[in-house]
């Protein structure tokens, strides 16, 4: 396996392994947890080191760990206080948790390699050169071994939990009605996603892991509002990621994380302009079409109204209805031309008339 | 203590340091506050990440290093980053959070990109460009200083103008809308005072810590008291404070950074006022229940009052 296989390979699963939680994070408005668990493991990574004497991997990922659940544990006793709100206590956790890191790190570990750099954009550049060597046999990159590990556990989470997860997510007072404990399948979840940040987080660094468990769910959550399809769409567009990233920071020679942040962040971009039904450009365009509908609609009514009364000559001139319905000279010129395409009104001397299919219409929305 | 002193009025780094992070406690503090109330306090993280790409666009377009110029770049890009933040949580289905967690992201994972490009193209201009990563309030010199006080000055100056009509922002914008007030209008003006506060931060302690410095103060002031222009000014007094106890502490330990101390500090001080402040504090609180129910009991209210027998 060369280099770049490895670095690829490490990308998708990554991705793979952070999209699948996203979705449920995000639906239940947890996604800054993610960015609060990423940044707050720091501590818990040098006291690892400090126990184990070493850049111990495995006792490291253990005290991230802790230091993660610690940090869930601590933000929802500080929301219980209601003495802030829930997002306050993450900004107030979470920057705490890392100071004391960078303190740690600068005080007792100023000679060991942990620098914080690659705290925030991760070392997959060289995930190939870090090798998992048991027995002093080399078992191939160390990044490739935990990343598969972790995705199959994420999936098997999702397997055996999605019923509890779902029913949890959307509706927590009837999973407690049912004997479910959404307290329990909340602390499963966070744990999930607490082994996932810190594997994920000394593969690629911490902002890759936030962007890759919140943007392609987010983006799929703009394409679907399906369960299922959301979970497989934002595992399908965080893998895309990986290889587009991937192929831009060669192109430009940058950052490998950086780029794939890129990517998921065009992929959000793209679905937030156009997609189908929640994208900005169809939001526009139906808001356009509900304006102008609207305005026939009060063209006919108005025509209506005053038809067959003593003043009926002056109020369906264009001026009148100008005036009487605060359209400038432009909207009522083009509201007026739209209704005669559409043979809802004609001009007859000056004055505007309904022919029988504007009536039609009035007697439509009379109706509704 | 008279040494500290002595070092932070004639000691040239030291005063640097501290006069920054104090101007940086009071701004953050004050604007802060704001966003607490609104409800909004995780917004400073986000302005804060999606500031890199603008820093990185800013010295590609004009190969200066000067921390205006850049500090400008991040303005811009952190108020294209809100506005496009509010456009989301308006016309899409998406949640905030999800939305703050997204532009924080990408906006960052752009900045990295261009920061290793610009890296890479072995520009010898470059070094300290990801100072604003981490901030480096140790080497703050007097011209930030002078430019952190003219920044903060306007943005406070602001916030005097506006007073009345934030404080109505915050507690009641229906309300502020129905007296006609522009309160689109006034919430892009308070937020972009916002960026102002995280263009200081920047510098000094750094994209992930500037999360705390926007939040912590006005949290903190909030349980003190129920009036607005007194949590301002206890905002601005726990920022400053936290600020100076910072760079106080890390010049007199070697090797701890200020940054990192400086929200250590406030963060000690959130939690006494969380748990002691006279007003909303969890003990004082206690206290005050416990002796309620006691004068109940020992003074007899409850024989006093009539009761129906059976």
């Amino acid at each position: 396996m060369t280099s770049g296989t490895v670095i690829l390979l490490t990308g998708v699963l990554c991705a793979v392994a952070c999209a699948l939680l996203g979705t449920f994070l995000i639906l239940r408005r947890m996604a800054m947890m993610t960015d609060a668990i990423s940044h707050a493991i720091l501590p818990g990574l040098v006291a690892g080191y400090w126990i184990a004497n070493s850049p111990n991997l495995l006792v490291g990922a253990v005290g991230a760990t802790g230091a993660a659940l610690l940090t869930v544990a601590l933000v929802e006793a500080l929301q219980r206080t209601r003495r802030i709100e829930g997002g306050e206590a993450m900004g107030i956790v979470f920057p705490a948790m890392f100071a004391l890191g960078t303190v740690l790190v600068s005080r007792y570990f100023s000679n060991v390699h942990l620098d914080t750099d690659a705290i925030l954009f991760g070392n997959i550049e060289f995930s190939y050169f870090d090798r998992l060597v048991i027995a002093g046999r080399d078992l191939g990159p160390q990044s490739l071994w935990v990343m598969s590990i972790l995705l199959v556990i994420n999936v098997a989470f999702l397997f055996l939990f999605y019923k509890e997860l779902k029913l949890t997510t959307f509706d927590a007072g009837l999973a407690a009605t049912l004997g479910f404990s959404p307290v329990l399948v909340h602390y499963a979840l966070m744990f999930v996603l607490a082994i996932t940040t810190v594997g994920a987080f000394t593969a690629v660094g911490a902002i890759l892991v936030v962007a890759l468990v919140i943007v392609p769910a987010a983006t799929a959550y703009l394409l679907s509002n399906q369960l299922v399809e959301m979970i497989v769409l934002s595992g399908v567009i965080g893998a895309l990621s990986a290889v587009g990233g991937y192929w831009l920071a060669m192109w430009i020679d940058g950052s490998v994380s950086g780029a794939i942040v890129t990517v998921t962040g065009l992929f959000f971009g793209s679905a937030l302009l156009f997609a189908p039904e929640q994208g900005l450009v169809a939001k526009a365009r139906q808001a356009r079409l509900n304006r102008d509908r609207f305005a026939l609609d009060m063209l006919v009514m108005h025509l209506s109204t005053h038809e067959r009364t003593s003043d009926e000559a002056t109020e369906s001139t264009l001026g009148h209805i100008s005036a009487a319905l605060h359209w400038t000279p432009e909207a009522t010129t083009r509201t007026v031309r739209r209704a005669i395409d559409q043979d809802l009104v004609i001009r007859y001397q000056g004055n505007l008339v309904l022919t029988s299919s504007g009536r039609e219409m009035v007697k439509g929305l009379l109706d509704r | 203590m008279t040494s500290i002193l002595h070092d932070l009025i004639f000691d040239y780094t030291l005063r640097n340091v501290a006069l920054g992070a104090m101007l940086l406690g009071i701004v953050s503090g004050v604007l802060g506050s704001f966003a607490v109330l609104r409800r909004q306090g995780l917004l400073g993280d986000t302005l804060s990440h999606a500031a890199l790409p603008g820093i990185c666009i800013a010295f590609i377009l004009t190969g200066s290093r000067m921390p205006i110029v850049l500090l400008i770049g991040a303005g811009i890009a952190g108020w294209l980053g809100t506005m496009l933040l509010l456009r989301i949580v308006k016309d899409t289905k998406l949640s905030e959070d999800t939305a703050l967690g997204v532009i924080l992201s990408v906006f960052f994972g752009i900045g990295v990109l261009l920061l290793t490009w610009i890296q890479h193209q072995n520009n010898a201009n470059q070094a300290g460009l990801d100072r604003y990563l981490f901030g480096q309030a140790a080497s703050l010199i007097a011209e930030n200083v002078i430019t952190f006080a003219i920044l903060g000055a306007i943005a406070i100056i602001v916030v005097i103008l506006f007073f009345k009509e934030f404080k109505l922002l915050s507690f009641d914008p229906d309300f502020a809308a129905s007296l006609g007030l522009p309160t689109r209008m006034l919430d892009v003006l308070l937020t972009s005072l916002l960026v102002v506060a995280v263009m200081i931060g920047l510098q000094t302690v750094g994209v992930v810590l500037m999360a705390a410095m926007v939040i912590g103060p006005g949290a903190a002031a909030r349980q003190w008291t129920d009036r607005l222009h007194i949590m301002l000014f206890l905002a601005a007094f726990f920022g400053a404070a936290s600020g100076v106890t910072g760079a106080v502490i890390s010049v007199q330990a070697s090797r701890l950074p200020t940054g990192p101390m400086i929200i250590l500090s406030l963060t000690v001080i959130v939690l006494i006022s969380i748990f002691f402040a006279p007003r909303h504090g969890i003990v004082p609180d206690r206290i005050r229940r416990r002796r309620q129910r006691r004068e109940l009991q020992e003074n007899g209210y409850e024989s006093v009052l009539p009761e129906v027998q059976p």
